[in-house]
């Protein structure tokens, strides 16, 4: 029956997806380490490159200056604590410390990524 | 009321449009504001108006079913979001019809897997878009948990299409 065989697709489908980020996944923790330096980009542009074995406490601005984020590196991550974007998603996310880790704050179009 | 087929004039079937519009407005404003989502992975959404997306492909076809996705896109952004929320929820939205439809068209799969596949494809149009307006490749890593997050409620949105389906010829 068509039924039954399109049920059968849906099933090597979804397999198939969970499997490859599975792979993905595994791939992805074990190739990571920890980083040295996070660099911040807004709207794609690098400004600025700080070391993760210091502490410190910097502000984000747009390029109009309208978007603020506050970046915090602490204890070697980094972490945003306070944006002016509406759903605070990059103020959620957990402390990056790993070389590829990125906390990204879509609507100020800001992004931070830890590197070698 | 099963599978009834009814003769719309096109005013009775641009109101239905209409409705099916601010269906979908509705649940992508209440879905935003689901907890239990949110603990999983931040940014997250279960996708429900694509319910009802996918039962307009199905059941009008895709003329109507883009119309309705791209004009909800529209009010939503111009209501609840700003122009980034806009150009991503339209990539994702872009991407993700199309490739409905060609599977759709395909006949391989059922509601499910078209409704798995919309999803996934939908996030990786609104990754791409990201990774273009960013300058920043690293961003697509996210796409492994929205994989797996985006087939689970994909399913859910699958089945719930079949369901709405029987309701709407």
């Amino acid at each position: 029956m068509a039924d039954k065989k399109k049920l059968r697709n849906d099933i090597i489908l979804i397999s198939a997806v969970l499997l490859i980020s599975l792979v993905a996944f595994g791939v992805y923790t074990f190739t990571k380490n920890i980083g040295k330096y996070v660099t911040v980009s807004v709207n794609g542009k690098r400004i600025a490159s700080y070391s993760l074995s210091k502490d410190r406490t910097e502000n984000i601005s747009s390029e109009n200056g309208e978007c603020t984020n506050t970046l915090v590196i602490k204890d070697g991550k980094a972490k945003i604590t306070k944006a002016s974007c509406p759903d605070k998603i990059c103020v959620g996310h957990p402390a990056v410390s790993r070389t590829g880790e990125t906390i990204v704050c879509l609507p100020n179009k800001v992004v931070i990524t830890v590197t070698e | 009321m099963r599978g009834k087929r009814i003769m719309k004039s096109r005013t009775q079937n641009l109101t239905f449009l209409g409705i099916m519009t601010a269906v979908c407005m509705v649940l992508s404003f209440v879905e935003a504001m689901l907890p239990a989502v949110s603990a999983v992975a931040p940014g997250i959404k279960m996708g429900l108006p694509n319910i009802f997306i996918i039962a307009l492909l199905y059941s009008r076809g895709i003329k109507q079913a883009a119309a309705v996705s791209f004009v909800r896109i529209v009010l939503s952004a111009l209501l609840f979001g700003n122009l980034m929320t806009f150009v991503y929820s339209l990539s994702g939205a872009a991407l993700s019809l199309t490739v409905m439809l060609l599977l759709k068209k395909s006949r391989l799969f059922s509601t499910v897997g078209v409704s798995v596949s919309g999803g996934i494809s939908h996030n990786l149009g609104q990754i791409l878009a990201a990774v273009i307006l960013l300058g920043t490749k690293e961003i697509a890593y996210y796409m492994i948990v929205l994989c797996v997050t985006g087939t689970l409620a994909g399913i859910f949105v699958g089945v719930a299409a079949t369901f709405v389906l029987k309701y709407i010829k």
